[in-house]
Protein backbone atom coordinates (compact mmCIF):
# COMPACT_ATOMS: atom_id res chain seq x y z
CA UNK A 1 0.00 0.00 0.00
CA UNK A 2 2.33 2.69 0.85
CA UNK A 3 5.07 0.89 -1.62
CA UNK A 4 7.66 3.42 -2.66
CA UNK A 5 7.33 5.34 -5.76
CA UNK A 6 11.08 5.18 -6.24
CA UNK A 7 14.01 3.07 -5.79
CA UNK A 8 16.02 4.03 -2.60
CA UNK A 9 17.50 7.50 -3.05
CA UNK A 10 15.72 8.19 -6.11
CA UNK A 11 18.12 7.02 -8.85
CA UNK A 12 17.72 3.41 -9.86
CA UNK A 13 20.69 0.57 -8.93
CA UNK A 14 22.42 0.59 -12.22
CA UNK A 15 22.79 4.31 -12.52
CA UNK A 16 24.15 4.55 -9.12
CA UNK A 17 27.01 1.30 -10.03
CA UNK A 18 28.15 3.59 -12.58
CA UNK A 19 28.53 6.85 -10.66
CA UNK A 20 30.02 4.39 -7.84
CA UNK A 21 32.74 3.53 -10.63
CA UNK A 22 33.63 6.94 -11.69
CA UNK A 23 33.77 7.87 -7.85
CA UNK A 24 36.10 4.92 -7.28
CA UNK A 25 38.28 6.33 -10.48
CA UNK A 26 38.03 9.87 -9.06
CA UNK A 27 39.47 8.61 -5.30
CA UNK A 28 42.05 6.59 -7.22
CA UNK A 29 43.41 9.85 -9.00
CA UNK A 30 43.24 12.71 -6.61
CA UNK A 31 41.84 16.04 -8.23
CA UNK A 32 41.21 14.35 -12.00
CA UNK A 33 38.22 14.94 -13.35
CA UNK A 34 36.51 11.52 -14.08
CA UNK A 35 33.45 11.81 -16.70
CA UNK A 36 30.49 9.96 -15.95
CA UNK A 37 26.98 9.49 -17.20
CA UNK A 38 25.19 12.47 -15.33
CA UNK A 39 21.09 11.40 -15.50
CA UNK A 40 18.26 14.26 -15.79
CA UNK A 41 17.82 15.21 -11.95
CA UNK A 42 14.00 16.63 -11.23
CA UNK A 43 15.13 19.88 -10.18
CA UNK A 44 17.11 22.13 -12.84
CA UNK A 45 20.89 22.53 -13.78
CA UNK A 46 22.78 24.72 -11.17
CA UNK A 47 20.76 23.60 -8.35
CA UNK A 48 23.12 20.77 -7.61
CA UNK A 49 21.92 17.80 -9.98
CA UNK A 50 25.60 16.71 -9.75
CA UNK A 51 25.56 16.68 -5.85
CA UNK A 52 22.79 15.38 -5.76
CA UNK A 53 23.90 12.74 -7.89
CA UNK A 54 26.82 11.60 -5.94
CA UNK A 55 24.65 11.67 -2.94
CA UNK A 56 22.13 9.02 -4.26
CA UNK A 57 24.89 6.95 -4.72
CA UNK A 58 26.77 7.34 -1.79
CA UNK A 59 23.63 7.39 0.62
CA UNK A 60 22.70 4.20 2.78
CA UNK A 61 19.95 3.61 4.75
CA UNK A 62 21.83 4.14 7.88
CA UNK A 63 23.41 7.70 6.68
CA UNK A 64 22.75 10.50 8.42
CA UNK A 65 22.20 13.62 5.35
CA UNK A 66 23.17 17.41 5.99
CA UNK A 67 22.70 19.83 3.62
CA UNK A 68 23.86 23.35 3.07
CA UNK A 69 23.87 26.09 0.69
CA UNK A 70 26.05 29.15 1.06
CA UNK A 71 26.58 27.57 4.71
CA UNK A 72 23.02 28.06 5.38
CA UNK A 73 20.48 24.81 6.74
CA UNK A 74 17.42 26.92 5.52
CA UNK A 75 17.86 28.14 2.37
CA UNK A 76 15.31 27.05 -0.36
CA UNK A 77 17.70 25.20 -1.85
CA UNK A 78 19.26 23.16 0.99
CA UNK A 79 15.75 22.32 2.25
CA UNK A 80 14.53 20.92 -0.97
CA UNK A 81 17.19 18.28 -1.35
CA UNK A 82 17.24 17.34 2.44
CA UNK A 83 13.55 16.57 1.96
CA UNK A 84 13.81 15.11 -1.44
CA UNK A 85 16.65 12.26 0.06
CA UNK A 86 14.11 12.47 3.07
CA UNK A 87 11.04 11.54 0.83
CA UNK A 88 12.89 9.16 -1.65
CA UNK A 89 15.56 7.12 0.77
CA UNK A 90 13.75 7.92 4.34
CA UNK A 91 17.23 8.66 6.03
CA UNK A 92 17.23 10.77 8.67
CA UNK A 93 18.51 14.10 7.78
CA UNK A 94 20.08 16.92 10.46
CA UNK A 95 21.75 20.24 10.73
CA UNK A 96 24.08 19.08 12.86
CA UNK A 97 27.49 19.05 11.39
CA UNK A 98 28.82 16.67 13.93
CA UNK A 99 25.78 14.02 13.21
CA UNK A 100 25.80 13.72 9.71
CA UNK A 101 27.33 11.07 8.15
CA UNK A 102 27.19 12.77 4.52
CA UNK A 103 27.48 16.36 4.23
CA UNK A 104 25.96 18.32 0.29
CA UNK A 105 27.37 21.61 -0.06
CA UNK A 106 26.96 23.98 -1.94
CA UNK A 107 29.91 27.06 -1.63
CA UNK A 108 31.27 26.01 1.71
CA UNK A 109 32.98 24.13 4.36
CA UNK A 110 31.36 23.22 7.45
CA UNK A 111 33.53 25.42 10.27
CA UNK A 112 33.42 22.77 12.09
CA UNK A 113 36.33 20.03 11.35
CA UNK A 114 35.26 17.11 9.97
CA UNK A 115 36.17 13.61 10.65
CA UNK A 116 36.92 10.44 8.94
CA UNK A 117 33.43 9.00 9.59
CA UNK A 118 32.07 11.70 6.77
CA UNK A 119 31.74 12.58 3.51
CA UNK A 120 31.74 15.71 2.37
CA UNK A 121 29.64 16.32 -1.21
CA UNK A 122 30.39 19.40 -3.28
CA UNK A 123 27.89 20.42 -5.93
CA UNK A 124 29.88 22.35 -8.66
CA UNK A 125 28.93 24.38 -11.65
CA UNK A 126 32.04 24.30 -13.39
CA UNK A 127 35.07 21.91 -12.84
CA UNK A 128 37.27 23.05 -15.00
CA UNK A 129 40.06 25.42 -13.58
CA UNK A 130 41.49 26.19 -16.63
CA UNK A 131 38.38 27.01 -18.40
CA UNK A 132 37.85 30.68 -18.87
CA UNK A 133 41.76 30.47 -19.79
CA UNK A 134 41.55 28.13 -22.49
CA UNK A 135 37.92 27.66 -23.80
CA UNK A 136 39.15 24.50 -26.06
CA UNK A 137 38.42 21.57 -23.64
CA UNK A 138 40.73 18.93 -25.92
CA UNK A 139 43.22 21.08 -24.90
CA UNK A 140 42.64 21.99 -21.19
CA UNK A 141 42.73 18.07 -20.92
CA UNK A 142 45.84 17.98 -22.32
CA UNK A 143 47.09 20.30 -20.42
CA UNK A 144 46.25 18.43 -17.15
CA UNK A 145 47.47 15.48 -18.69
CA UNK A 146 51.08 16.88 -19.19
CA UNK A 147 50.78 18.75 -16.08
CA UNK A 148 51.55 22.12 -18.14
CA UNK A 149 49.78 24.82 -15.24
CA UNK A 150 51.45 28.01 -16.20
CA UNK A 151 47.99 29.24 -17.50
CA UNK A 152 47.01 29.16 -13.89
CA UNK A 153 49.50 31.66 -12.74
CA UNK A 154 48.44 33.87 -15.88
CA UNK A 155 45.46 34.50 -13.76
CA UNK A 156 46.88 35.25 -10.66
CA UNK A 157 49.57 37.30 -12.27
CA UNK A 158 46.82 39.08 -13.72
CA UNK A 159 45.42 39.56 -10.63
CA UNK A 160 48.27 41.21 -9.04
CA UNK A 161 48.60 43.17 -12.14
CA UNK A 162 44.91 44.50 -11.81
CA UNK A 163 44.45 44.93 -8.23
CA UNK A 164 48.04 44.69 -6.32
CA UNK A 165 46.77 41.75 -4.99
CA UNK A 166 45.16 38.17 -5.42
CA UNK A 167 41.90 38.97 -5.71
CA UNK A 168 40.35 35.57 -6.55
CA UNK A 169 38.42 34.84 -3.57
CA UNK A 170 35.84 32.07 -4.46
CA UNK A 171 37.24 29.00 -6.43
CA UNK A 172 40.34 29.48 -5.85
CA UNK A 173 43.02 27.34 -8.19
CA UNK A 174 44.23 24.48 -5.55
CA UNK A 175 46.89 21.37 -6.57
CA UNK A 176 45.79 17.85 -5.30
CA UNK A 177 48.73 15.34 -4.46
CA UNK A 178 50.82 17.50 -6.11
CA UNK A 179 49.57 16.39 -9.74
CA UNK A 180 46.23 18.12 -10.63
CA UNK A 181 45.12 21.55 -10.38
CA UNK A 182 41.54 21.63 -9.44
CA UNK A 183 38.84 24.41 -8.79
CA UNK A 184 37.31 23.58 -5.13
CA UNK A 185 33.76 24.88 -6.87
CA UNK A 186 32.54 27.97 -5.85
CA UNK A 187 33.65 27.81 -2.23
CA UNK A 188 35.63 31.06 -0.31
CA UNK A 189 38.94 30.91 -0.74
CA UNK A 190 38.74 30.94 3.43
CA UNK A 191 37.60 27.29 3.03
CA UNK A 192 40.66 26.21 1.05
CA UNK A 193 43.22 25.21 4.13
CA UNK A 194 40.21 23.14 5.04
CA UNK A 195 40.69 20.56 2.28
CA UNK A 196 44.57 20.08 3.06
CA UNK A 197 44.99 16.52 4.90
CA UNK A 198 41.14 16.40 5.63
CA UNK A 199 39.98 13.81 7.24
CA UNK A 200 37.05 13.31 5.63
CA UNK A 201 36.51 11.87 2.03
CA UNK A 202 35.68 14.94 -0.11
CA UNK A 203 33.82 14.45 -3.60
CA UNK A 204 32.66 17.22 -6.18
CA UNK A 205 29.82 16.41 -8.68
CA UNK A 206 29.15 18.83 -11.74
CA UNK A 207 25.99 17.32 -13.26
CA UNK A 208 26.02 19.85 -16.19
CA UNK A 209 29.32 19.35 -17.37
CA UNK A 210 28.72 15.53 -16.05
CA UNK A 211 32.29 15.40 -14.38
CA UNK A 212 32.70 13.99 -11.14
CA UNK A 213 36.89 14.49 -8.93
CA UNK A 214 37.22 13.83 -5.36
CA UNK A 215 40.10 14.92 -2.63
CA UNK A 216 40.71 10.84 -0.54
CA UNK A 217 40.93 11.64 2.89
CA UNK A 218 44.64 12.97 4.38
CA UNK A 219 45.72 14.09 0.84
CA UNK A 220 47.49 17.10 0.65
CA UNK A 221 46.14 20.34 -1.16
CA UNK A 222 47.81 23.25 -1.89
CA UNK A 223 46.56 26.49 -3.15
CA UNK A 224 48.51 28.10 -6.06
CA UNK A 225 50.39 31.47 -5.37
CA UNK A 226 53.56 33.28 -5.81
CA UNK A 227 56.76 33.73 -3.81
CA UNK A 228 56.28 36.89 -3.14
CA UNK A 229 52.82 37.09 -3.29
CA UNK A 230 51.38 33.76 -0.95
CA UNK A 231 48.44 32.48 -0.36
CA UNK A 232 46.13 34.04 2.04
CA UNK A 233 42.82 33.43 3.21
CA UNK A 234 40.19 36.16 3.28
CA UNK A 235 37.86 37.08 6.26
CA UNK A 236 36.10 40.08 6.77
CA UNK A 237 37.65 42.14 9.57
CA UNK A 238 34.63 41.89 12.41
CA UNK A 239 33.50 39.70 14.86
CA UNK A 240 30.23 37.84 13.83
CA UNK A 241 27.22 39.93 15.10
CA UNK A 242 25.50 37.08 16.23
CA UNK A 243 27.77 34.92 18.00
CA UNK A 244 30.71 37.09 18.08
CA UNK A 245 33.54 34.43 16.84
CA UNK A 246 36.03 35.76 15.40
CA UNK A 247 37.55 33.12 13.45
CA UNK A 248 34.46 31.77 11.47
CA UNK A 249 33.84 32.96 7.75
CA UNK A 250 31.70 35.96 7.63
CA UNK A 251 28.32 36.98 5.50
CA UNK A 252 27.69 40.69 4.74
CA UNK A 253 24.30 41.85 5.04
CA UNK A 254 23.32 45.01 4.31
CA UNK A 255 20.67 46.55 6.85
CA UNK A 256 19.06 49.69 5.82
CA UNK A 257 19.92 52.29 2.64
CA UNK A 258 21.97 54.37 5.21
CA UNK A 259 25.63 52.61 4.53
CA UNK A 260 24.36 49.78 7.98
CA UNK A 261 25.85 46.61 7.97
CA UNK A 262 26.26 43.40 9.97
CA UNK A 263 28.40 40.35 9.36
CA UNK A 264 27.28 37.48 10.84
CA UNK A 265 28.66 33.80 10.30
CA UNK A 266 28.04 31.81 6.89
CA UNK A 267 27.41 28.32 8.85
CA UNK A 268 24.43 29.08 10.07
CA UNK A 269 24.76 25.72 12.08
CA UNK A 270 28.08 26.72 13.90
CA UNK A 271 26.60 30.05 14.84
CA UNK A 272 23.60 28.55 16.52
CA UNK A 273 25.45 26.04 18.23
CA UNK A 274 27.98 28.86 19.60
CA UNK A 275 24.98 30.89 20.80
CA UNK A 276 23.32 27.97 22.73
CA UNK A 277 26.55 27.15 24.08
CA UNK A 278 26.40 31.09 25.47
CA UNK A 279 28.07 33.45 22.83
CA UNK A 280 26.78 36.41 21.80
CA UNK A 281 27.92 39.23 19.55
CA UNK A 282 27.04 43.00 19.67
CA UNK A 283 23.34 42.26 17.53
CA UNK A 284 22.32 39.09 19.61
CA UNK A 285 18.92 38.84 20.21
CA UNK A 286 19.38 37.17 23.72
CA UNK A 287 19.56 39.50 25.98
CA UNK A 288 16.12 40.60 25.28
CA UNK A 289 14.62 36.96 25.10
CA UNK A 290 15.95 36.40 28.38
CA UNK A 291 14.23 39.66 29.85
CA UNK A 292 11.14 38.82 27.85
CA UNK A 293 11.18 35.48 29.58
CA UNK A 294 11.90 36.73 33.13
CA UNK A 295 8.97 39.22 32.34
CA UNK A 296 6.78 36.23 31.51
CA UNK A 297 7.86 33.89 34.14
CA UNK A 298 7.38 37.39 37.03
CA UNK B 1 80.59 15.37 -46.00
CA UNK B 2 79.84 16.18 -41.71
CA UNK B 3 83.48 16.47 -40.44
CA UNK B 4 83.82 15.23 -36.96
CA UNK B 5 86.09 17.71 -35.60
CA UNK B 6 83.45 20.16 -35.99
CA UNK B 7 82.48 22.79 -32.68
CA UNK B 8 79.49 23.38 -31.26
CA UNK B 9 77.75 26.43 -33.87
CA UNK B 10 79.20 23.88 -36.88
CA UNK B 11 76.74 20.95 -36.40
CA UNK B 12 73.54 21.30 -37.54
CA UNK B 13 70.99 22.54 -35.28
CA UNK B 14 67.93 21.29 -37.63
CA UNK B 15 67.91 18.81 -40.24
CA UNK B 16 65.04 18.08 -42.72
CA UNK B 17 65.66 14.60 -45.00
CA UNK B 18 63.35 13.98 -48.33
CA UNK B 19 60.38 15.69 -45.89
CA UNK B 20 56.79 15.00 -48.06
CA UNK B 21 53.35 15.56 -46.68
CA UNK B 22 50.30 14.52 -48.91
CA UNK B 23 46.70 14.95 -48.20
CA UNK B 24 44.81 12.05 -49.99
CA UNK B 25 45.91 12.83 -53.72
CA UNK B 26 47.81 16.27 -52.96
CA UNK B 27 51.10 16.02 -52.59
CA UNK B 28 51.69 19.48 -50.56
CA UNK B 29 55.37 18.85 -49.71
CA UNK B 30 57.74 16.63 -52.12
CA UNK B 31 60.92 15.39 -50.87
CA UNK B 32 62.92 18.37 -49.02
CA UNK B 33 65.68 18.54 -47.35
CA UNK B 34 68.39 20.81 -46.08
CA UNK B 35 69.89 21.52 -42.64
CA UNK B 36 70.17 24.91 -40.65
CA UNK B 37 72.99 26.23 -38.60
CA UNK B 38 72.81 28.30 -35.52
CA UNK B 39 72.20 31.75 -36.09
CA UNK B 40 71.24 31.17 -39.31
CA UNK B 41 68.26 32.73 -40.97
CA UNK B 42 66.70 30.56 -43.55
CA UNK B 43 63.80 32.20 -46.03
CA UNK B 44 61.67 30.03 -47.07
CA UNK B 45 59.74 31.45 -50.39
CA UNK B 46 57.05 30.67 -53.20
CA UNK B 47 53.65 31.51 -54.10
CA UNK B 48 50.27 30.43 -51.98
CA UNK B 49 49.77 27.01 -51.97
CA UNK B 50 53.43 26.04 -53.24
CA UNK B 51 53.52 23.87 -49.68
CA UNK B 52 55.41 26.64 -47.59
CA UNK B 53 53.52 26.49 -44.40
CA UNK B 54 53.01 22.41 -44.47
CA UNK B 55 56.84 22.42 -44.68
CA UNK B 56 56.81 24.93 -41.64
CA UNK B 57 54.24 23.09 -39.61
CA UNK B 58 56.30 19.83 -40.50
CA UNK B 59 59.41 21.04 -39.17
CA UNK B 60 58.30 22.28 -36.09
CA UNK B 61 56.38 19.22 -35.18
CA UNK B 62 52.74 20.53 -35.57
CA UNK B 63 52.21 18.07 -38.04
CA UNK B 64 53.15 14.43 -38.71
CA UNK B 65 55.29 13.99 -42.15
CA UNK B 66 53.87 11.40 -44.42
CA UNK B 67 57.39 10.56 -45.52
CA UNK B 68 61.08 11.40 -44.12
CA UNK B 69 62.30 13.02 -41.04
CA UNK B 70 63.27 16.02 -39.30
CA UNK B 71 65.81 16.12 -36.22
CA UNK B 72 66.68 18.66 -34.24
CA UNK B 73 69.95 18.82 -31.81
CA UNK B 74 68.49 19.32 -28.58
CA UNK B 75 69.97 22.17 -26.01
CA UNK B 76 72.21 18.87 -24.34
CA UNK B 77 73.98 18.43 -27.58
CA UNK B 78 71.76 14.96 -28.14
CA UNK B 79 70.66 15.10 -31.95
CA UNK B 80 67.56 13.77 -31.62
CA UNK B 81 64.15 12.70 -34.44
CA UNK B 82 60.85 14.69 -33.76
CA UNK B 83 58.92 11.69 -34.35
CA UNK B 84 60.19 10.20 -31.33
CA UNK B 85 59.74 12.70 -28.98
CA UNK B 86 56.53 12.28 -26.61
CA UNK B 87 53.95 14.60 -26.94
CA UNK B 88 55.40 16.11 -23.45
CA UNK B 89 58.72 16.40 -24.45
CA UNK B 90 57.61 18.45 -27.90
CA UNK B 91 55.57 20.91 -26.36
CA UNK B 92 58.13 21.46 -23.80
CA UNK B 93 60.96 22.08 -26.65
CA UNK B 94 58.04 24.10 -28.45
CA UNK B 95 57.48 26.53 -25.78
CA UNK B 96 61.09 26.50 -24.37
CA UNK B 97 63.74 26.02 -27.16
CA UNK B 98 61.94 27.14 -29.97
CA UNK B 99 59.30 29.87 -30.50
CA UNK B 100 56.68 30.18 -33.80
CA UNK B 101 55.50 33.76 -35.00
CA UNK B 102 52.22 33.82 -36.98
CA UNK B 103 51.13 35.62 -39.53
CA UNK B 104 47.95 36.83 -37.27
CA UNK B 105 48.86 37.63 -33.50
CA UNK B 106 45.28 36.69 -32.27
CA UNK B 107 46.78 33.25 -32.46
CA UNK B 108 50.24 33.60 -31.24
CA UNK B 109 48.61 35.72 -27.87
CA UNK B 110 46.29 35.56 -25.44
CA UNK B 111 44.40 38.33 -26.12
CA UNK B 112 42.39 39.19 -23.41
CA UNK B 113 45.03 38.85 -20.71
CA UNK B 114 47.80 41.81 -19.93
CA UNK B 115 51.23 42.01 -22.34
CA UNK B 116 52.77 41.82 -19.02
CA UNK B 117 51.51 38.16 -18.75
CA UNK B 118 51.34 37.34 -22.16
CA UNK B 119 55.40 37.14 -21.80
CA UNK B 120 55.56 35.89 -18.70
CA UNK B 121 53.37 32.48 -19.35
CA UNK B 122 56.04 31.01 -21.25
CA UNK B 123 58.30 31.50 -17.62
CA UNK B 124 55.13 30.55 -15.31
CA UNK B 125 55.04 27.31 -18.01
CA UNK B 126 58.96 26.54 -17.06
CA UNK B 127 57.67 27.15 -12.97
CA UNK B 128 59.34 30.85 -12.42
CA UNK B 129 56.94 31.43 -9.56
CA UNK B 130 58.30 34.82 -8.72
CA UNK B 131 55.87 37.97 -9.55
CA UNK B 132 58.10 40.61 -9.52
CA UNK B 133 61.00 38.37 -11.11
CA UNK B 134 58.51 38.07 -13.78
CA UNK B 135 57.19 41.75 -14.17
CA UNK B 136 60.55 42.94 -14.69
CA UNK B 137 61.20 40.42 -17.28
CA UNK B 138 57.90 41.32 -18.84
CA UNK B 139 59.35 44.99 -18.28
CA UNK B 140 62.60 43.92 -20.00
CA UNK B 141 61.52 42.55 -23.24
CA UNK B 142 58.66 45.04 -23.76
CA UNK B 143 61.32 47.60 -23.47
CA UNK B 144 63.71 45.31 -25.98
CA UNK B 145 60.64 45.64 -28.96
CA UNK B 146 60.18 49.06 -28.20
CA UNK B 147 56.68 48.72 -26.52
CA UNK B 148 56.25 51.37 -24.16
CA UNK B 149 56.12 50.05 -20.51
CA UNK B 150 53.08 52.21 -19.27
CA UNK B 151 51.28 49.56 -21.95
CA UNK B 152 52.36 46.84 -19.62
CA UNK B 153 49.15 46.17 -18.04
CA UNK B 154 47.23 46.46 -21.30
CA UNK B 155 45.55 43.60 -23.43
CA UNK B 156 46.97 43.30 -26.65
CA UNK B 157 43.22 43.19 -27.87
CA UNK B 158 43.77 47.22 -27.20
CA UNK B 159 47.30 46.89 -29.30
CA UNK B 160 47.79 48.31 -32.83
CA UNK B 161 48.64 45.69 -35.44
CA UNK B 162 52.22 46.55 -35.58
CA UNK B 163 52.55 46.55 -31.86
CA UNK B 164 50.77 42.88 -31.29
CA UNK B 165 52.98 41.57 -33.87
CA UNK B 166 56.32 42.79 -31.60
CA UNK B 167 54.17 41.90 -28.73
CA UNK B 168 54.32 38.17 -29.86
CA UNK B 169 57.96 38.70 -30.84
CA UNK B 170 58.73 39.21 -26.50
CA UNK B 171 56.50 36.63 -26.06
CA UNK B 172 58.41 34.12 -28.36
CA UNK B 173 61.61 34.97 -27.40
CA UNK B 174 61.51 35.98 -23.77
CA UNK B 175 62.76 31.85 -22.68
CA UNK B 176 65.75 32.52 -24.93
CA UNK B 177 64.81 30.16 -27.96
CA UNK B 178 67.74 28.79 -30.18
CA UNK B 179 65.26 28.44 -32.98
CA UNK B 180 62.30 30.49 -34.01
CA UNK B 181 59.54 29.75 -36.79
CA UNK B 182 57.81 32.82 -38.52
CA UNK B 183 55.21 32.12 -40.81
CA UNK B 184 54.39 35.69 -42.77
CA UNK B 185 55.26 37.72 -39.48
CA UNK B 186 54.99 41.13 -41.77
CA UNK B 187 51.86 40.28 -43.57
CA UNK B 188 48.72 42.43 -42.76
CA UNK B 189 51.09 45.23 -41.89
CA UNK B 190 51.65 48.44 -43.48
CA UNK B 191 54.78 49.21 -45.12
CA UNK B 192 56.46 51.48 -42.58
CA UNK B 193 55.42 49.34 -39.94
CA UNK B 194 57.18 46.31 -42.06
CA UNK B 195 59.79 48.42 -41.92
CA UNK B 196 60.15 48.73 -38.00
CA UNK B 197 59.54 45.04 -37.75
CA UNK B 198 62.33 44.04 -39.80
CA UNK B 199 64.66 46.53 -38.16
CA UNK B 200 63.62 44.99 -34.35
CA UNK B 201 64.05 41.30 -36.31
CA UNK B 202 67.31 41.81 -37.65
CA UNK B 203 68.84 43.17 -34.72
CA UNK B 204 67.37 40.57 -32.29
CA UNK B 205 68.39 37.95 -34.70
CA UNK B 206 71.80 38.97 -34.81
CA UNK B 207 71.91 39.91 -30.86
CA UNK B 208 70.59 36.49 -29.85
CA UNK B 209 72.17 34.81 -32.35
CA UNK B 210 68.92 33.26 -33.13
CA UNK B 211 68.55 30.29 -35.69
CA UNK B 212 65.20 31.16 -37.75
CA UNK B 213 63.12 29.62 -40.51
CA UNK B 214 60.78 32.14 -41.98
CA UNK B 215 57.99 31.70 -44.77
CA UNK B 216 57.28 34.49 -46.78
CA UNK B 217 55.99 35.47 -50.08
CA UNK B 218 57.57 38.93 -49.86
CA UNK B 219 60.71 38.66 -51.53
CA UNK B 220 62.04 42.19 -49.68
CA UNK B 221 61.58 40.65 -46.38
CA UNK B 222 64.13 37.66 -47.38
CA UNK B 223 66.24 39.84 -48.97
CA UNK B 224 66.73 41.56 -45.61
CA UNK B 225 66.39 39.27 -42.93
CA UNK B 226 67.66 36.00 -44.37
CA UNK B 227 71.10 34.43 -45.04
CA UNK B 228 69.96 31.65 -47.87
CA UNK B 229 66.33 31.47 -49.52
CA UNK B 230 64.86 28.27 -50.58
CA UNK B 231 62.49 29.08 -53.70
CA UNK B 232 58.91 26.36 -53.18
CA UNK B 233 56.51 25.65 -56.30
CA UNK B 234 54.61 23.07 -56.23
CA UNK B 235 55.39 21.44 -53.07
CA UNK B 236 58.80 21.18 -54.39
CA UNK B 237 61.79 22.96 -53.65
CA UNK B 238 63.19 24.37 -57.26
CA UNK B 239 65.99 26.54 -55.94
CA UNK B 240 68.20 26.89 -53.12
CA UNK B 241 71.39 29.27 -52.67
CA UNK B 242 72.39 32.56 -50.79
CA UNK B 243 69.82 35.09 -50.49
CA UNK B 244 72.01 37.67 -52.61
CA UNK B 245 72.72 35.21 -55.24
CA UNK B 246 69.12 33.68 -55.94
CA UNK B 247 67.19 36.99 -55.86
CA UNK B 248 70.24 38.96 -58.10
CA UNK B 249 71.10 35.94 -60.16
CA UNK B 250 67.98 33.66 -60.13
CA UNK B 251 68.52 30.48 -62.39
CA UNK B 252 65.04 28.67 -62.58
CA UNK B 253 62.30 30.47 -64.66
CA UNK B 254 60.11 30.51 -61.93
CA UNK B 255 62.27 32.53 -59.56
CA UNK B 256 62.96 34.98 -62.46
CA UNK B 257 59.25 35.29 -62.93
CA UNK B 258 59.21 35.55 -58.74
CA UNK B 259 61.98 38.29 -58.88
CA UNK B 260 60.83 40.51 -62.19
CA UNK B 261 57.30 40.56 -60.25
CA UNK B 262 58.67 43.02 -57.72
CA UNK B 263 57.82 46.67 -58.61
CA UNK B 264 61.16 48.73 -58.86
CA UNK B 265 61.57 50.98 -55.45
Amino acid sequence: MNAPAYNFAYLDEQTKRMIRRAILKAIAIPGYQVPFASREMPMPYGWGTGGVQVTAAILGPQDVLKVIDQGSDDTTNAISIRKFFAKTAGVATTTATDEATVVQTRHRIPETALNANQVLVYQVPIPEPLRFLEPRETETRRMHALAEYGLMHVKLYEDIARFGHIATAYAYPVKVNARYVMDPSPTPKFDNPKMDNCPALQLFGAGREKRIYAIPPYTQVVSLDFEDHPFEPYRFNAPCALCGAENSYLDEIVTDDKGGRMFVCSDTDYCEGRQAAGHHGALSAAPYKEKAQEASNG
Amino acid sequence: MADQNLGENDEPLLVAKSLSKSFGRIAACRDVSFSLYPGEVLAIVGESGSGKSTLLQMLSGQLAASAGHVSYRMRDGVTRDLATLGEAERRLLFRTDWGFVHQDPAQGLRMAVSAGANVGERLMAVGWNHYGRLRETASDWLTRVEIDIARIDDAPRTYSGGMRQRLQIARNLVTEPRLVFMDEPTGGLDVSVQARLLDLLRSLVAELHLAVIIVTHDLAVARLLSHRVMVMKGGLVIETGLTDQVLDDPREPYTQLLVSSILPP
